[in-house]
């Protein structure tokens, strides 16, 4: 099946305006000896066919198991409304909107997106998305790096490990220092951030919550950056920011998060959503596109993309990131999300994530041998102590019906006993229930 | 500012020499072809700058280009209100549009500059 | 039209929630809570549904416009594709449960998934192994750097420069200097391709590579290509291809045949995935035999059982490029796209490709100029310049066009080419919606001729006109902020 739309007698007669012979004849510019000659593929299918095929292979993966699997990407449910609106082909077969009287559906929607995000944030500009929270959080890294002229980044080793290891994929050809800040008890460690600290020191990366659930107010660590001149840079998690205090609120500089959470299925790690906001001074230096309200020559309101002199088509080797698009089908996921859960939505989906997590590890505490780190508060998932290797137990849970968590030895040597659990508004009082018990059965 | 007082440069900057010091700004034609200024990155001032060198850069919707100093010396004044309203280059390049004011270095170096007449025969020279 | 926040009322809402059902509240520190609700929008299901369909409703699409953007190949997006990416086994996976013991077994369907995507891709490009963790093309291009980085450093070779053709993509030189390089600017020969001979005088030992798009950006196929990646190979310098243009291609030859070495799709544009408004989209990347040990972390694996794992334990890996396997909800489009097609349709599509862009330019080259007149593959570059100087610009012919119910062309890029419009008409495309495109074209070379200031108004058909971008770049307005309330006297 190859969806084309001609006949063979209308090839013959634009064949004839082209005064070609025929299609073979188009190709001469490929010498002969470049020609590929029989290709070892597959003959094509109809449409049923493959679909048995895939189907076959989509029921080939433990989709049943009751996730407690969070790590940065959760569980949460999505509005039907949200995805029928995305399967709008008017939306997803559009390209990016370079000419923007035929694209004022996706720039107005984009401009929704980065308001909402503003809002949902606290910060001054959002741009209209980057590919995930990963190469969000290295954009926002050399971001700071522009901004002062610095080489210097202290990580907190509380910022997902994921994204850790994909910042020092990206950065490995440049000239940049990176010291990593231990995390005690849960929080991050302020004496050895103020000893770091320095005047080359670009920017500091911290997470709210962190990669283990707790929750913290980063404010006083955002001040001691900034008393070197250095910026902050906090990861988000979207759906925390319903309840949680925002990185707008404690004086971040650059606010980078997956947007996963907010409306888009976990699919396998991707397609994904990267967010990121900043302040208004800053905006010239934050990559990716960027859309702005204006008027036409009747003074109707229409949206354009902005500034675009800072990227890739107009700067060329200059550009301030080689990223040439956002994730716009994500955004407007995240955008009908944010909009029909709304303001009272929000807060009642982080309280129920928060809630939820209260009572299992309450649950999870109550089993002999089980303890869970009670050193900070958390949001929507927390670290227990087993009496076993994590990695063993995750396994036989697995048998039981659950993925019952992320066994932290993998990222953090010493851990191996450490899982840690999440919990979204998904997840009910009796999942929870069963879920304990299975533990304890397993211990 | 009157046009025809002023020096030129291959590259549409102009310059208004004042005893040692000098007002620098770009010309009604680079205005033209950049088409509505939207932003404006100034110099410092007390910077010193070389002759040829890239001391400050305007943007468009369309480009970025460069101003480079028709003249080495130091920066001593900077127009500062075109950090807020870049527009004032395309309202008046000659008159609110100026960008920096240089202390020169070398009187010497101005010789190398078109007069008015020699600037405008150059423009006409362009291709459209 | 206005936008969502004016559409709240407050206390309406488009979701519900179940009451908690556990006992148990969370006690945060107040210090660590928000001050202020998120002003999100409060409205109903029925009107964010009616708001976005009314928004969709203003954009041109494939789905409902004809599309010929060129570089960007706006082929039709099948309906079947879509199905695919929301069977639940594929769209609730939880990525880390590969990392989990024994987690592999858990996603076996996911992985094959995987695997045969990229086999099917070495297959049709002739490389010996793929990733397909980048999400993006542009991130393609900075992967593919990456690994040539590393291959050089592994080489104790000191390679600073990579050379790029003036008619490249601006993402090929951003991407270069991404990834620490500087960039050498090849100028395009008359033919309209890179000369072998400009390739020989840029050469250095510094050289670490040429990235080239094949066909280029002009739609034309550069018949000296083995001689050119001899010459880079020659200096120990890698050919690296960017797979914009790859729809010419499918069935016909091979990047590897050519002696492409780093090889990045878009599955977005050659393998049906939809392009999303802007994304999202996939640039898996393959390369050649002995640039296999440098591909990122992890890969997938076939075992002699036949079941699939990922292998992380790789030393010599350019490390994570994404968090995970990619843009695995586009994989899976791509997937279900090249088994629909198969070998023998494969070459059907580069060959109606090619069959419509030549058929367009003939029917055009009268009309506009062309930037060079010969045969081109799967699309060609017309110059406005004879309606330029009636006043009549490419923008112009641009927004005649949306006027006539056609999305433009690109404009302006190449740059090499004055008032360029590029124009890509793709494989799905019928006669009759060519022979449209061909009419309004010609009526508009006509307007330019006869009342220019016609097409200086236009687009007048569209839900706005021609915006201030002036304005909004120096405004920036890019968040809504509702005005003040009057302030009572």
């Amino acid at each position: 099946m190859d969806y084309i739309g001609n006949t063979d007698a209308q090839r013959q007669e634009m064949l004839k305006a082209t005064g070609a012979a025929s299609i073979d004849e188009l190709f001469e510019d490929i010498p002969a000896a470049l020609r590929a000659h029989a290709f070892d593929l597959p003959p094509g299918m109809s449409e049923m066919e493959v679909r048995t095929r895939l189907e076959r292979l989509a029921k080939n993966n433990a989709v049943d198991l009751v996730l407690f699997l969070g790590g940065g990407f959760y569980d949460h449910y999505v509005p039907s409304a949200a995805d029928a609106i995305l399967q709008r082909g008017e939306f997803y077969t559009a390209y990016t909107p370079y000419q923007p009287e035929a694209s004022q559906g996706t720039l107005q929607a984009i401009y929704e997106f980065q308001t909402a995000l503003c809002r949902l944030t606290g910060m001054e500009v959002a741009n209209a998305s980057l590919y995930d929270g990963g190469t969000a959080l290295f954009e926002a890294a050399m971001m700071a790096l522009r901004i002062t002229g610095r080489n210097k980044i202290i990580l907190d080793s509380g910022v997902s490990p994921i994204y850790r290891n994909m910042l020092y994929c990206y950065t490995s050809n440049l000239n940049i220092e990176f010291v990593e800040v231990p995390v005690y008890n849960g929080r991050t460690r302020r004496d050895v951030v103020a000893q770091r600290l320095d005047e080359d020191t670009a920017a500091i990366i911290i997470q709210n919550p962190n990669f283990f659930g707790f929750v913290d107010d980063l404010s006083d660590v955002v001040e001691m950056v900034h008393r070197v001149g250095g910026l902050a840079i906090m990861c988000f998690y979207p759906i925390s920011l319903g309840l949680l205090k925002t990185p707008g609120e404690m004086g971040v500089d650059v606010a980078v998060g997956e947007g996963q959470s907010i409306g888009l299925p976990l699919s396998f790690g991707g397609p994904y959503l990267g967010l990121m906001a900043t302040r208004k001074e800053y905006q010239r230096q934050m990559p990716g596109r960027l859309v702005g309200a204006t008027t036409d020559r009747e003074g109707r309101r229409g949206f354009v993309l902005t500034l675009q002199t800072r990227e890739q088509h107009i700067r060329r080797e200059k550009a301030t990131s080689n990223i040439c698009t956002n994730s716009a089908l994500c955004a407007l996921a995240a955008l009908t999300y944010l909009t029909l859960v709304g303001k009272e939505g929000i807060r009642e989906v982080a309280r129920l994530c928060a809630d939820k997590a209260a009572y299992a590890s309450q649950r999870l505490d109550a089993i002999p041998g089980v303890q869970v780190s009670r050193d900070a508060p958390f949001f929507n998932e927390f670290v227990c102590k087993l009496p076993a290797d994590a990695g063993d137990v995750v396994g036989h849970m697995v048998e039981k019906g659950f993925a019952a968590g992320f066994p932290l030895g993998r990222y953090y040597p010493g851990m191996e006993r450490h899982l840690l659990v999440a919990l979204t508004e998904r997840r009910t009082k009796e999942e929870i229930g069963a879920f304990a018990e299975a533990l304890e059965g397993v211990l | 500012m009157r046009p025809e007082d002023c020096l030129y440069t291959q590259e549409h900057e102009w310059l208004h020499k004042e005893g040692n010091e000098a007002t620098v700004g770009i010309t009604d034609y680079a205005v033209s072809q950049l088409g509505g200024i939207t932003f404006v990155e100034l110099p410092e001032e007390g910077q010193r700058v070389g002759k040829g060198e890239p001391m400050a850069s305007v943007e468009s919707v369309k480009a970025v280009s460069d101003i480079c100093a028709p003249a080495s010396g130091t920066i001593s004044a900077v127009n500062t209100a075109l950090a807020d309203e870049p527009q004032l280059i395309d309202e008046g390049p000659y008159e609110g549009g100026w960008i920096c004011k240089i202390v020169l270095e070398e009187q010497g170096e101005l010789e190398e500059l078109m007069d008015a007449e020699a600037y405008r025969k150059h423009v006409e020279a362009l291709p459209e | 039209m206005r936008v969502i926040f004016e559409k709240s009322t407050p206390g309406r809402r488009g979701v519900g929630f179940p009451p908690s059902d556990v006992p148990a509240h969370a006690v945060l520190p107040p210090e660590c809570l928000r001050a202020t609700r998120a002003e999100l929008p409060e409205v109903s299901e029925l009107e964010a549904v009616r708001h976005f369909t009314r928004l969709s409703q203003r954009n041109f699409s494939v789905d409902t416009n004809f599309y010929p953007l060129g570089s960007c190949t706006m082929k039709y997006n099948p309906k079947f594709c879509e199905v695919v990416a929301r069977l639940e086994g594929f769209s609730q996976l939880h990525p880390l449960l590969p990392q989990l013991r024994r987690g592999g077994m858990l996603t076996q369907g996911a992985l094959g998934v995987l695997y045969e995507t990229a086999r099917l891709l070495c297959e049709i490009t002739g490389m010996a192994q793929f990733t397909m963790q980048p999400l993006a093309g542009a991130h393609g291009e900075l992967t593919g750097a990456m690994i040539i980085a590393a291959y050089h450093r592994q080489q104790g070779k000191r390679k600073t420069r990579v050379i790029i053709p003036d008619s490249a993509h601006g993402t090929n030189p951003a991407s270069a200097a991404i990834a620490g390089y500087e960039v050498v600017v090849a100028p395009t020969g008359d033919r309209g391709v890179l000369d072998a001979q400009t390739v020989e005088e840029l050469l250095s030992d510094e050289v670490a590579a040429l990235m080239l798009t094949c066909p280029n950006t002009l739609g034309l196929f550069n018949s000296q290509i083995r001689e050119i990646a001899d010459l880079i190979h020659g200096v120990d310098g890698l050919m690296y291809y960017d797979g914009a243009n790859l729809n010419a291609l499918l069935g016909r030859a091979r990047p590897g045949d050519m002696g492409f070495d780093v090889v990045h799709l878009n599955l977005h544009k050659t393998f049906g995935a939809p392009h999303g408004g802007g994304g999202p989209g996939a640039g898996p990347v393959g390369v050649v035999e002995r640039l296999a040990p440098f591909l990122p972390t992890s890969v997938v694996e076939k075992r002699s059982d036949g079941t699939y794992s990922l292998q992380y334990d790789r030393k010599d890996s350019i490390g994570y490029v994404a968090p995970f396997y990619g843009s695995f909800g586009v994989i899976v489009r791509a997937y279900a796209y090249l088994l629909l097609l198969g070998g023998d349709c494969l070459k059907s599509v580069s060959g109606n490709a090619v069959l419509n862009a030549n058929y367009v330019l003939a029917r055009l080259k009268d009309h506009y100029e062309v930037a060079f007149d010969r045969r081109c593959m799967h699309e060609f570059v017309l110059s406005a310049s004879r309606q330029a100087r009636m006043g009549v610009k490419a923008l112009d012919v641009a927004k005649g066009l949306l006027d006539r119910g056609i999305h433009p062309p690109t404009v302006y890029f190449p740059q090499t080419v004055p008032e360029a419009l590029m124009i890509e008409p793709t494989e799905t495309e019928s006669k009759e919606t060519l022979d449209a495109f061909v009419a309004a074209m010609i009526e508009i070379a006509r307007l330019a001729e006869q009342d220019p200031d016609a097409l200086h108004e236009a687009p007048t058909q569209t839900p706005v006109g021609r915006l201030d971008e002036v304005a909004a770049a120096r405004n920036q307005d890019t968040s809504y902020t509702p005005p003040a309330p009057p302030v009572e006297q």
